[in-house]
């Protein structure tokens, strides 16, 4: 096991974790905020349970696949999974589409509990929206970190990343106490998508057979190419739109 | 069940935002995939491939958003 390979997986794992569980928290805070840390806990713990029965029934069937068609699989769908964060990435850095903000997220989610404080089932629905957001991101967390893992036997170095990243979120969380609209989310987005396009390229081809130059290293390579041509599209989107604005 | 539904709808996008896009990526991989089982194509040059389609699907939908 190699530097080289190591520290790409756990990074990839640490700074896509860290977007969806700040989107989780966000959700989780909102509802401890208007109704109580009951349902916002019991929603989330919920959901982790589900999750960790999902990893236990569906992670060893994994090991049974080859590893070439796990390769080809998990890159096809990592390529699917990175190009999504990677286009929107674009669109909010050159400004064509509107960042994601915690803030608002924060205050939608929190409007949303309040019209809904007279209902009988307040708390059970309360409860509820914690249990889908954390289920729904703890869903993306695992998906990257049995995709950015796997095919190199470095599950457990993807675990790692994602667990740092919710034990870093949750602490600066508990300590400042409102959404973490300061994170700057496109820019994760941006690298995530940068990150996980790359591993998906790269494994796609050698699901395919193909042995790369340097091994590992054309991570790195394809990575560079594919900011090289981000950074060009950001520009061009930004002077389109600039002319449409002056127009 | 709305529920569900929505969580299930939630799951597909994670990997599907612009459905063209989605197609387009699929489709790539499948004719690099027949091209070097089939068509003789060696593997590092479909990898290559890939790669390189990649950058134009990723450029086609970026242009498609522009001219909306």
């Amino acid at each position: 096991m190699h530097l080289t390979s190591i520290l790409p997986t756990l990074t990839a794992a640490f700074l896509a974790s860290v977007v969806e569980v700040v989107e989780a928290f966000t959700i989780v805070l909102a509802v401890a905020l208007t109704r109580s840390w009951r349902p916002a806990l019991t929603g989330t713990f919920a959901a982790l349970g589900l999750l960790v029965v999902l990893v236990l029934i569906f992670g060893p069937l994994f090991a049974l696949i080859p590893l070439g068609v796990m390769q080809f699989v998990v890159g096809t769908l990592l390529v699917l999974f990175g190009m999504r964060w990677l286009r929107k990435a674009i669109l909010r850095a050159s400004g064509f589409i509107a960042l994601h903000d915690e803030e608002a997220a924060f205050a939608k989610e929190t409007d949303a509990l309040t019209k809904l404080a007279a209902d009988k089932r307040a708390d059970w629905l309360a409860g509820m929206a914690a249990f889908k957001a954390v289920l729904l991101e703890g869903v993306e967390v695992v998906f990257i970190v049995i995709a950015v893992g796997t095919a190199h036997h470095m599950t457990w170095i993807a675990g790692l990343g994602a667990l740092a990243a919710a034990v870093a979120v949750l602490l600066v969380g508990a300590v400042v106490h409102k959404p973490l609209s300061t994170v700057p989310e496109n820019t994760l987005k941006f690298a995530v998508g940068l990150m996980l396009t790359s591993f998906g390229i790269f494994w796609t081809g050698e699901g395919l057979g193909a042995a790369w130059p340097g091994a590992d290293l054309s991570i790195l390579a394809i990575l560079v190419i594919l900011l090289i041509v981000s950074l060009v599209a950001v520009s061009v989107m930004n002077g389109t739109c600039g002319r449409q604005e002056a127009v | 069940m709305q529920f569900i539904k929505s969580i299930f709808s939630e799951l597909l996008g994670l990997f599907v935002d612009d459905g063209n896009l989605a197609l387009q990526v699929l489709g790539l991989i499948v004719i690099v995939a027949l091209a070097v089982r089939l068509g003789g194509l060696m593997p590092l040059a479909g990898a290559g491939l890939l790669l390189l389609g990649c950058i134009v699907i990723l450029a086609l939908s970026l242009r498609r958003m522009l001219r909306r």
